[in-house]
């Protein structure tokens, strides 16, 4: 464990957050532009991810162990959301035989 | 006191609760049960104030307002002058409870009725036995709540209604002049109760400025309560309650809570002379004026509430003459034969199943010997022919005015003369000649059971022994009523006149002879000549403005009615229609208008949705970075 603390703080702090930061930036993208539902979701985990893997970088480097917990808090609320959304999504495709969310546009004025 | 009190409500609360489930008699004679049980405790109270050394019994149960300086205790109080009020409305209220059962046998809301009766009787002794003015008025206003009940007793016809209601409304005026004398009194002197209240007058602790405010205004409650003009009008319409009712409500007792106040708060009167003028003037004017219409009258009823407005109308007189115990004394006899006619007419509208016209009866003596001697008897009485009881209390109110003012008198005198006239006017057409009604009602002619003929009997028997009572020294009695009044009334200059014996029976055989000329005449007009009064629409002249009742009530329709009602209308399309509508249908309109704005951001596109709420998370965000950098 203090070995595998020493490689990890033997990059710097700096580099998580670009990396977070940019994989976020591409969760938020891939949310805006990609007309896909599904890649919709799974751009919605890349921003959950990035998250992680910044609150574990935070947690290393303060040495504090609470942010590794909201990590696994989160995973295990994204593995239900997901589980609840592919549902949904399914049910979705049964309905009218697509996924693309501009399809959804019933619920209107 | 209590339980002398509790018994009538007892009555009203077993009959109200559940008189629907008990048998009519049953539930009938449970009310007149407790009427009875509670005139057997007054008559304890009356032998108890027949001793000369008799003193007030009083008896308090709870501070009931208290601030400042002023205490108002829930108390009652008995004196001579309430245990005759508690004889009167007891006995006479026992015996119309009996003459009830029989006369309301048929109508389907009988033990309702004995409720509104027990409870009637609960708020008259409630009235009657209040130790202080307050508690008087919870039973001034419970009188008039069961007077309106009763007088709508028979709900389903509107009219009906409409004279329950305008009773209510008529008697609210009179109420508020009361409750403002209550305000002025309780003000300036601190306290409500009927012997402080008296004590302090006799130290002078009582100007005469305040006295006569006062007793203006507790007056301006008895005129709404014992129908004197200006607000007289809602006692004849009264009369669509029951007979009974009439009888007791109308006659006896309720009308009589006006005398009851006023010689109860005498000792205000009597700093006050011009408030005795005020009800003299008052009193003598409505005497006369509803006797007039009283001769022209052809609803057997009509001309009994006529003739009891103008009884009251002279017992107000007499007070304001100052001979109070006159007043009581012509109350108590006028209790008496007024309650039996009533109850005769009511015997005779009974066999004629609802007919009141005295143009379609006629006869009827030959059938109802009972209710024909009975009528007769109090007709006499009230006409003052001796010695009937009426002729002592009437010719003890002619002394008070003839002494007080030869104006009074004259008018007085005049009243009489009519009320004698219009009495045997109605005992001619109704007893006399023949039948005039159908044939169909000329079958059914018969006598009324006993439950209706012995309160007839008892009450005649009355109306013509009553006058023992009060015996004038002129004809060598003691006048016991003066005497057994007395600590309430006190022996002042008032009440003994000072007129010689030989005055008063000049005085006496005056109104006597005219009465009986008027007698007289009215045999020969309606016996002898069949004189028939008019049909309807076919009277002329004077004669229709009186039938019309001058048109006082179309003169008051005019003057209030109309421009209140225009006035809420007005109000109501312009408050209510306008402004208060209109404000709510703009915040409504004005909702509906921003709605079709922004319903449109509602595309239905979810990369929209997602960009709005990408932006708006970044602006957030930025806000937050901003305001912390």
């Amino acid at each position: 464990m203090t070995m595998f603390l020493h490689i990890f703080h033997a990059v710097p702090m700096h580099h998580y957050l670009y990396l977070s930061a940019i994989l976020f930036c591409i969760g938020v993208f891939g949310v805006l532009l990609r007309r896909n539902a599904i890649v919709v979701f799974m751009s919605i985990e890349l921003m959950l991810n990035a998250v992680n893997l910044l609150l574990v970088a935070f947690s290393a480097y303060h040495n504090d162990t609470s942010g590794q917990v909201f990590v696994f808090f989160i995973m295990a609320v994204a593995a239900a959301e997901v589980a609840v959304g592919l549902a949904i999504l399914v049910t979705i495709y049964r309905n009218i035989q697509s996924i693309d969310i501009d399809a959804l546009n019933s619920l209107r004025w | 006191m209590l339980l002398l009190i509790l018994l009538p409500l007892i009555g009203f609360l077993i009959n109200g609760v559940v008189g629907k489930k008990l048998p009519k008699n049953v539930s009938g004679w449970i009310g007149s049960v407790v009427v009875l049980g509670a005139f057997f405790l007054s008559l304890k109270y009356f032998f108890s104030f027949l001793s000369d050394s008799a003193s007030p019994v009083e008896e308090r149960y709870f501070d009931w307002i208290s601030f400042g300086n002023v205490r108002i205790s829930f108390g009652l109080y008995a004196d001579q002058l309430s245990s005759l009020w508690l004889l009167i409305v007891t006995g006479i209220g026992f015996l119309i409870h009996v003459y009830s059962i029989s006369y309301m046998h048929d109508d389907e809301n009988f033990s309702r009725f004995f409720a509104y009766l027990n409870l009637f009787i609960f708020f008259m002794l409630l009235l009657v036995l209040g130790s202080n003015i307050l508690v008087t008025f919870i039973g001034w206003e419970g009188v008039g709540l069961c007077s309106y009940l009763l007088i709508g007793f028979w709900y389903k016809n509107d009219s009906y209604n409409d004279a329950a209601k305008k009773a209510f409304v008529m008697n609210r005026i009179g109420d508020l002049g009361l409750l403002l004398g209550m305000f002025m009194l309780l003000f300036y002197t601190g306290t409500l109760d009927y012997k402080e209240l008296r004590a302090l007058a006799s130290q002078g602790g009582i100007n005469s400025d305040l006295a006569l405010v006062v007793s203006i205004l507790l007056f301006v409650g008895a005129i709404g309560k014992s129908a004197q003009i200006p607000l007289y009008t809602w006692l004849p319409d009264a009369m669509a309650g029951p007979t009974p009712v009439s009888a007791l409500i109308h006659a006896a007792t309720m009308v009589t809570a006006g005398i009851y106040l006023l010689v109860r708060t005498a000792f205000l009167y009597d700093l006050a002379p011009l408030a005795l003028d005020v009800v003299a003037i008052v009193g003598v004017a409505t005497a006369i004026f509803a006797a007039t219409i009283g001769v022209f009258q052809n609803d057997i009823k009509k001309v009994l509430a006529y003739s009891t407005v103008s009884q009251l109308g002279l017992m107000f007189m007499a007070i304001g003459a100052g001979a109070y115990v006159a007043a009581v004394f012509h109350v108590l006899t006028h209790a008496f034969f007024k309650a039996c006619l009533f109850l005769g007419s009511g015997s005779v509208i009974h066999t004629l199943h609802g007919e009141q016209d005295i143009r379609n009866m006629g006869g009827l003596k030959k059938w109802m010997p009972v209710t024909y001697l009975t009528f007769l008897i109090s007709s006499l009485a009230i006409a003052g022919i001796p010695p009937f009881s009426g002729f002592f209390s009437k010719d003890e109110m002619l002394a008070a005015a003839f002494s007080h003012n030869k104006g009074l008198w004259i008018v007085a005198v005049i009243t009489s003369v009519l009320t004698a006239f219009y009495m045997f006017r109605l005992v001619f057409l109704t007893f006399f000649n023949g039948f005039r009604g159908t044939e169909e009602q000329q079958h059914h002619l018969h006598e009324s059971p006993a439950l209706m003929t012995v309160p007839l009997i008892i009450l005649a028997l009355l109306a013509l022994i009553g006058g023992i009572m009060g015996i004038p020294e002129a004809l060598g009695g003691s006048h016991w009523l003066k005497h057994f009044l007395a600590p309430v009334t006190g022996e002042n200059t008032h009440s003994g006149h000072a007129l010689t014996h030989q005055t008063e029976l000049v005085l006496m055989a005056v109104a006597a002879l005219a009465a009986l000329a008027s007698i007289v005449f009215a045999y020969v007009r309606f016996v002898k000549q069949h004189t028939l009064p008019p049909r309807e629409g076919e009277e002329r002249g004077i004669a229709r403005i009186i039938y019309r009742k001058y048109y006082v009530d179309e003169i008051y329709e005019l003057l209030f009615v109309k421009p209140v009602l225009a006035l809420s209308v007005a109000a109501y399309e312009l408050f209510d229609i306008l402004l208060l509508d209109g404000m709510v249908n703009q915040m409504g309109r004005m909702t509906q208008r921003q709605g079709r704005w922004f319903r449109r951001i509602q595309t239905g596109n979810t990369g929209f949705y997602l960009i709005v709420m990408a932006l708006a998370v970044a602006a957030v965000l930025g806000w937050i970075v901003w305001q912390v950098g």
